[in-house]
């Protein structure tokens, strides 16, 4: 039997939005305050879904220790307390969250094969939200 | 189609432990959660249903109906209960979250009447839950 599975994580970090494909004004009127040079900062909740068959013997999809242990040492470890824009994930990409929803999961997609990744949320604060599902 | 869903609560204590296993393995599998006595959780039961919204009552289903099959089929057996010892699937089933959730699923399908159920949610905390939507 298939049941999906999904884990609340957080971490704090801290970006800023800016294009270099953009002049100045632009960047200015695409991203307005979140265009500040100095940059500003994110507590981010990271949802984690994953699917499969329910083992008959643990009776889990995958075991929780080591979806944690693979998301805190490729995820957390790596983005908690960061400045998003000094990571090399973003030299070319604006650290919006969208981009970095697409940034988690093609790492969990690497680096977590016990289960079948169905998508990775990132609530930005209570008020925003972005789902990527790798299509 | 309109979906609905509707939240219920209920405390439990369980306890990891496959038989078929060595002592040593079950605690490498299952950790703190093979401690045989047990631990408990204020599980979250989400239950999503599904269907057509009735012109006559404009329902998508009789919301006291399903809190009275949720109250009777779910918490009455599970609430303040150690599921591995008082509920009859979790006798020989580990009661995992995704194995409360199947148990949800098929207590709760057999006495759906007009609306159909979409999905079980149920949280373990806060920070862990599984989803079911029946053989898929």
């Amino acid at each position: 039997m298939k049941a999906h599975l999904t884990r609340r994580y957080r971490f704090s970090a801290s970006h800023r939005l800016h294009s270099q494909s953009m002049s100045e004004e632009e960047n200015r009127a695409t991203y307005g305050k979140c265009n500040n040079p100095h940059g500003h900062g994110h507590n981010y909740t990271l949802e984690v879904t994953v699917s499969g068959q329910v083992d008959s013997a643990t009776g889990m999809v995958c075991n929780l220790v080591d979806l944690d242990q693979r998301v805190r040492e490729h995820v957390l470890d790596q983005f908690d307390v960061e400045n998003l824009n000094t990571r090399e994930e973003f030299r070319n990409a604006v650290p919006t969250t969208e981009n970095l929803c697409r940034v988690i999961f093609d790492i969990l997609k690497r680096q977590f094969p016990l289960a079948h990744l169905e998508s990775v949320r990132l609530d930005e604060t209570m008020m925003n939200s972005f789902e990527y599902r790798g299509e | 189609m309109v979906y609905l869903t509707r939240k219920a609560e209920f405390a439990a204590s369980h306890y990891y432990h496959n038989p078929e296993l060595s002592p040593e393995e079950n605690r490498r599998i299952f950790g703190k959660c093979n401690n045989p006595n047990g631990h408990g959780h204020n599980y979250v039961v989400e239950v999503t249903v599904k269907g057509d919204v009735d012109p006559r009552s404009g329902f998508v289903v009789d919301l006291k109906e399903l809190k009275d099959i949720l109250n009777r089929e779910v918490l009455e057996a599970m609430d303040h209960r150690f599921l591995n010892k008082e509920v009859p699937e979790f006798l020989d089933r580990i009661p995992t979250t995704e194995n409360i959730a199947i148990a949800i699923w098929q207590r709760l399908l057999p006495k759906m009447r007009k609306a159909r159920l979409h999905q079980v949610r149920v949280y373990e905390n806060a920070d862990l839950f599984v989803d079911y939507y029946g053989e898929e």
